[in-house]
């Protein structure tokens, strides 16, 4: 920049150039080199698995996240400390924290939708939690029964209580290109959202395309209106591959200088909005595309392949990955 | 630029900063400008649905089924429709009716009707039926060509030749086909100066477009982009057409790829039809809802209507007794999401 750092008080303190350099570097620009090295956040175990018709055995469920480990995966959701009244598949939140085996160096983030969950996530071992906010105030309303301020309130009560403990939080927003009771959602209120979960204490906020209605030019829009609020460091990308774009989508965000991605062993986890529908897209064919790319994972594909067959195995379902189904005769 | 602390950056919304920075909106704009992507504004969609995606259906297609299922393609939009292909019916039983569907089918004056003629004898057969379009299959990888249509790469051109240049003097348009554009069941990877070399034979000889195929669906952005900037250099981007199958799920972000470096022509087959016959139980073809989808999304026209091709695949897959490929066509099945649906995206 070529101008003397100073140690203004206030942005409003910075002269025209100095706030240049300070957008160019927090602001998300398209056309910027793919990222070297793309972290991969495995929701297969509680997304994937919570949005599976059939209840799957405590065991199957660690075993499945023993195996992820073994992939070389370096987030995996493991559960979720809802009340089990609500999500059956996540009743055994205790066990399966307390079963599986950890990797040095993985992270095991759960959901913690309120207080409670999370004091009960960390009596149970947690040393990561996430929790869940909408774009949307009819999609917050139909989901956890109130507003979007309403829920923030009640993670800002999260935050709290994780910073004193020294718990990572790890925010989401869902319905970020399309809600299935609105239609359209601003990407300036997607921006809104994110900016308060960041600014509560989530290190890394996950833009969720719920209904996976959006495409890339959407995705560019949404994040460009994001990244003015919260660094492209901090965000990630949690694509539903519902109408087939979570690809094309995952592509326009590494573009776009994003390098976290969610996504869903064997693409586990269908749509409750479109019955028979897909849901999250599957990490094996987001690991073969970075992979193609030449972007770094620390993933084993093989291992990652046998743990989605695995799991398909255990839920007498196929899998949705396309990487998996195509095995080649030659 | 890291030496501000963070909550300086981000103490302050958007919307403060432009109250003290009036020339912030007008800066960002002219730096997205400059850095964001270029997308055509209109995208030519080639159904080859009736031909490459029924020709790879293991149930046989009755005659009747097939004349429908052109005739509803012709009623979308649709301005290319791949129809049949002129070959020994020994080779391709599925395409053995290829003269009855040609002259049964009710010819939209806004639809081209190419046929596959991979040699002088289908040609004429073709043009006897009444065929107005050809197109000819060259391949990139010597032992994929040597196994599919048992002669070397120059051999296969050569016959070609004899078809365009006939075709030339009947005024009758040549479409060329490169299949492993980005990788050879038997040999793997393909170089990309391999491919542009028989992209550029077959315009060279008079193809008025050639369409690059994946025929495994190998290919991921990062090749797909390499082979394109090889093939850039030697046939213009408006000659060009991506044909990507979607048997590792890459499709879609191939296409978005080609998208952004000037290609404005994309094959694809109604419902996701025709397997891949190198990957026992994958998919092929990607789906024409599927991208259509995308490209409406983003704001790019084609002319075509996804409600009623998605009627077209729902038809096709009751008359073969399988499921859609389509994964637009599967989300739209649920109805009560459907009318949110189209508030976002038709």
């Amino acid at each position: 920049m070529g101008q003397k750092v100073r140690n203004p008080e206030s942005i409003r303190d910075l002269t025209s150039e100095e706030l240049q350099g300070v957008l160019s570097g927090v602001g998300a620009s398209a056309g910027k080199a793919l990222p070297q090295r793309v972290k991969i956040v495995e929701v297969g175990p509680r997304d994937g698995l919570q949005n599976e018709k059939t209840l799957v055995p405590t065991e199957v469920k660690i075993h499945l996240i023993d195996m992820l480990s073994e992939a070389g995966l370096p987030v995996i959701e493991a559960t979720s400390f809802v009340s089990p009244e609500w999500v059956p598949q996540m009743a055994d939140q205790v066990e399966v924290m307390k079963g599986i085996n950890r990797r040095p160096g993985v992270s095991y983030p759960v959901l913690t939708p309120n207080l409670k969950g999370f004091q009960a996530a960390v009596k149970a071992g947690a040393a990561e939690v996430a929790i869940f906010g909408a774009a949307s105030e009819l999609f917050s309303k139909k989901n956890i029964n109130c507003s979007v301020d309403e829920s923030l309130q009640r993670f800002e009560e999260v935050t709290k209580a994780a910073k004193e403990a020294g718990v990572r939080v790890r925010g989401y927003v869902s319905c970020v290109l399309g809600c299935p009771y609105e239609g359209q959602v601003s990407p300036d209120k997607v921006a809104q959202v994110a900016k308060r979960l960041y600014s509560m204490g989530c290190y890394e906020i996950s833009l969720g395309d719920t209904i996976g209605v959006g495409t890339p030019g959407g995705m560019a829009e949404l994040l460009e209106a994001v990244s003015r609020e919260v660094p492209v460091d901090a965000l990630a990308v949690h694509c539903h591959d519902t109408y087939g774009q979570a690809l094309a989508n995952i592509l326009i965000a590494l573009q776009m200088g994003i390098s976290v991605v969610d996504s869903s062993v064997a693409g586990l986890g269908g749509c409750p909005y479109a019955q028979g529908a897909s849901g999250n897209v599957a990490t094996e064919d987001v690991v073969y595309m970075l992979h193609g790319l030449g972007i770094q994972t620390g993933v084993d594909l093989p291992k990652l392949m046998d743990a989605g067959a695995f799991i398909c195995r255990s839920l007498n379902r196929k899998t949705s990955s396309k990487v998996a189904q195509a095995t080649c005769k030659l | 630029m890291g030496n501000f602390p963070t909550t300086v950056k981000h103490c302050l919304s958007y919307e403060e900063l432009i109250q003290d920075y009036p020339w912030l909106a007008r800066w960002l704009q002219e730096e997205k400008r400059a850095l964001t992507h270029e997308y055509p504004e209109f995208v030519k969609i080639v159904e080859v649905g009736p031909r490459d995606g029924l020709q790879n259906e293991k149930e046989m297609v009755p005659t009747g089924v097939k004349i429908q299922l052109i005739d509803m393609l012709s009623e979308t939009g649709l301005s290319v429709i791949e129809a049949t292909s002129f070959v020994s019916s020994k080779w391709v039983p599925q395409m053995a009716d290829h003269t009855e569907v040609l002259q049964a089918i009710h010819r939209s004056s806004h639809v081209r009707y190419p046929v596959l003629t991979p040699n002088m004898h289908g040609f004429q057969d073709a043009v006897a039926a009444g065929a107005t379009e050809v197109a000819v299959f060259g391949s990139a990888s010597e032992t994929f060509s040597r196994k599919n249509i048992n002669c070397s790469i120059d051999e296969s051109i050569l016959r070609f030749e004899e078809v365009i240049c006939t075709a030339k003097q009947r005024q009758i348009p040549v479409r060329g086909y490169v299949s492993c554009a980005l990788g050879c069941p038997y040999e793997g990877p393909i170089e990309s100066t391999k491919v542009a070399e028989v992209v550029k034979r077959l315009y060279e000889l008079g193809c008025y477009e050639v369409s690059l195929g994946d025929t495994i669906g190998v290919g991921t952005p990062g090749s797909m982009a390499k082979m394109l900037h090889s093939v850039k250099k030697e046939v213009p981007s408006s000659a060009l057409a991506v044909h990507c199958h979607d048997t590792y799920g890459q499709a879609l972000a191939n296409i978005l790829t080609a998208l952004q470096m000037g290609i404005c022509t994309v094959d694809s087959s109604v419902a996701g039809l025709g397997g891949c016959p190198y990957a026992q139980g994958a998919s092929g073809n990607v789906s024409t809802e599927d991208v259509l989808y995308m490209l409406h999304g983003m704001g790019i026209k084609t002319g075509v209507d996804l409600s009623k091709v998605i009627e077209a695949g729902d038809f096709i897959c009751k008359a073969l007794n399988r499921k859609t490929n389509s994964k637009v066509a599967q989300a739209r099945g649920d109805y009560s999401v459907h009318c949110h649906m189209k508030k976002i995206n038709t």
